[in-house]
């Protein structure tokens, strides 16, 4: 094996209504799917702070996957239309700090959409293996050593 | 008698404000003096650095340290000071959270040093630019280095206690030194290690004295192009993208009540990890829409998003700092 292929970490937020039981479907139906994203299960989209999408990509993730019930579908009435909001500005805030803003994805899946679920899936690590690496807890824990790293564009001869 | 305890003040990458909000104590600061014996507070007085390393161990009882981390000398000051000092208090938005020099963590130090020496406002046509050692025939001289970003205090060495603002209202730091004082007379005891003093504990919208309703943004002005502003209306129901949901108490609501939006400086309330994320969620509940279009519109009223949630506290949150700024080799 000398051509390493990146195998991207994605952490995926999943809504317990709907694209929960959806990933649930795609496994008892035995779909193939990329196996990168983790999944974590909350009770409603709604439920997404944008903290656990920050803490996940400072802690070491290639890219956020949040899945919720189709609009119109919430099991708590409106709150994915919350979710579809925050994301958006999220998406923004990450572009200002140079994040690809495809780094963070948002998909509506009903929990009969198990192939959906699994295509979106597949298709989502592929274009995060594109973008290659995010790499955001290395430079944090390089810090310590920053000094030795400082750029060369500081000191130029006169 | 016993000496008097020891106290120190030092400013790293900051802009001298939180000096000021001290001596806004007015006279206040005579009980400073009657209690304390101030041992280095550069911009008061004189005192070499080369002082404070001859001093013995944990002999400065409380150290008030505010600006961020941002070269080498900061670096070392910091490493001293937390060495001799018994409490070593962030003081100030800086010390905690990066402030507005954190601000520069969205480039990197490369185009930081351009930017100042070397655009419209400097006019360098042989491109000259300050050298970290240069030889003279005294010997070499250096001039401190500049890190890739800049740090909060609490990334470099250990805090004992936090103390938020931009700056700290002098209110805030009387009743802080109020404190010190009753502890050093044993009739207080001090907040447990990590505690964020002089401030409240709930947000500046609970100050706030503004009428709130139920709030639905159609449109996200700034507050020059809104005129006249209701005065007696809460600042985000009229559309002006305000922190105050976010921030941390203990101003009451100066801003909001001058008429302006809250930008922040008092930090993320009690229990928030991530300031901008709370933000982002506080202005999403908010928006007055449910197609991605219609959002997109809305949220095109915020010009500067990522400056608009991290405006004070970009060095301290989760990310710290711009993909850019970070790249830097």
């Amino acid at each position: 094996m000398t051509d390493k292929i990146f195998e991207p970490t994605i952490i995926g937020f999943t809504c317990n209504w709907c694209s929960y039981r959806a990933s649930d479907l795609a496994g008892t139906a035995r779909m193939k799917y990329a196996p990168n994203v983790r999944l974590i299960r909350m009770m409603c989209s709604g439920r997404l702070d944008p903290t656990f999408v920050l803490r996940a990509l400072s802690g070491g993730a290639d890219g956020v996957m949040i899945t919720g019930c189709h609009p119109g579908e919430c099991h708590y009435i409106e709150q994915n239309y919350k979710a579809l909001r925050r994301f958006l500005l999220l998406r923004r805030v990450l572009a200002g700090l140079g994040i690809e803003p495809e780094r963070v994805k948002l998909v509506w899946a009903s929990a009969a959409e198990g192939a959906r679920f699994a295509s979106e899936t597949t298709a989502f690590v592929e274009e995060i293996r594109k973008l290659g690496p995010l790499n955001w807890g290395k430079p944090v824990a390089q810090l310590e050593n920053l000094q030795e790293e400082i750029s060369k564009l500081e000191e130029v001869s006169a | 008698m016993n000496p008097k305890p020891k106290f120190a003040m030092y400013w790293a990458a900051s802009c001298g404000g939180c000096e000021i909000a001290v001596l806004n104590i007015h006279e206040k600061i005579l009980d400073v003096d009657a209690n304390f014996e101030v041992v280095f507070w550069p911009v008061a007085m004189d005192a070499k650095y080369k002082d404070v390393e001859a001093m013995e161990d944990g002999s400065i009882l409380l150290t008030l340290f505010n600006g961020g981390i941002r070269n080498d000398e900061n670096e070392h000051i910091a490493k001293l000071l937390r060495q001799k000092s018994k409490i070593l208090v962030a003081f100030g938005s800086c010390a905690c959270e990066g402030c507005i020099p954190g601000l520069a963590n969205l480039s990197p130090v490369g185009e930081i040093v351009h930017t100042a020496f070397n655009t419209l406002t400097t006019d360098n046509p042989h491109e000259i630019y300050p050298r970290t050692t240069f030889d003279v025939p005294e010997g070499e001289l250096h001039i401190p280095k500049l890190s890739k970003v800049l740090r909060p205090l609490d990334q470099v060495v250990d805090v004992d206690y936090y103390m938020p603002g931009c700056p700290p209202e002098s209110h805030q730091i009387a009743a802080v030194i109020d404190l010190v004082i009753d502890v050093l007379h044993g009739k207080a005891n001090l907040p447990p290690k990590g505690a964020t003093i002089g401030v409240g504990n709930s947000t500046v919208c609970d100050e706030c004295p503004r009428t709130r309703n139920i709030k639905f943004i159609k449109e996200f002005k700034r507050i020059q192009d809104i005129a006249p502003v209701d005065p007696n209306l809460c600042l985000l129901e009229q559309g002006i993208p305000c922190n105050g949901p976010a921030t941390r108490s203990g101003c009451n609501s100066r801003c909001p009540n001058a008429g302006a939006q809250c930008i922040g400086c008092y930090g993320p309330a009690e229990g928030v990890m991530d300031y901008g994320a709370r933000l982002i969620t506080a202005f999403s509940s908010v928006i007055d829409a449910n197609t991605p279009a219609e959002i997109e519109h809305i949220l095109d009223g915020i010009p500067d998003p990522t400056g608009q949630v991290y405006r004070f506290n970009l060095a301290g949150s989760l990310l710290k700092a711009s993909q850019d700024a970070w790249k830097v080799k």
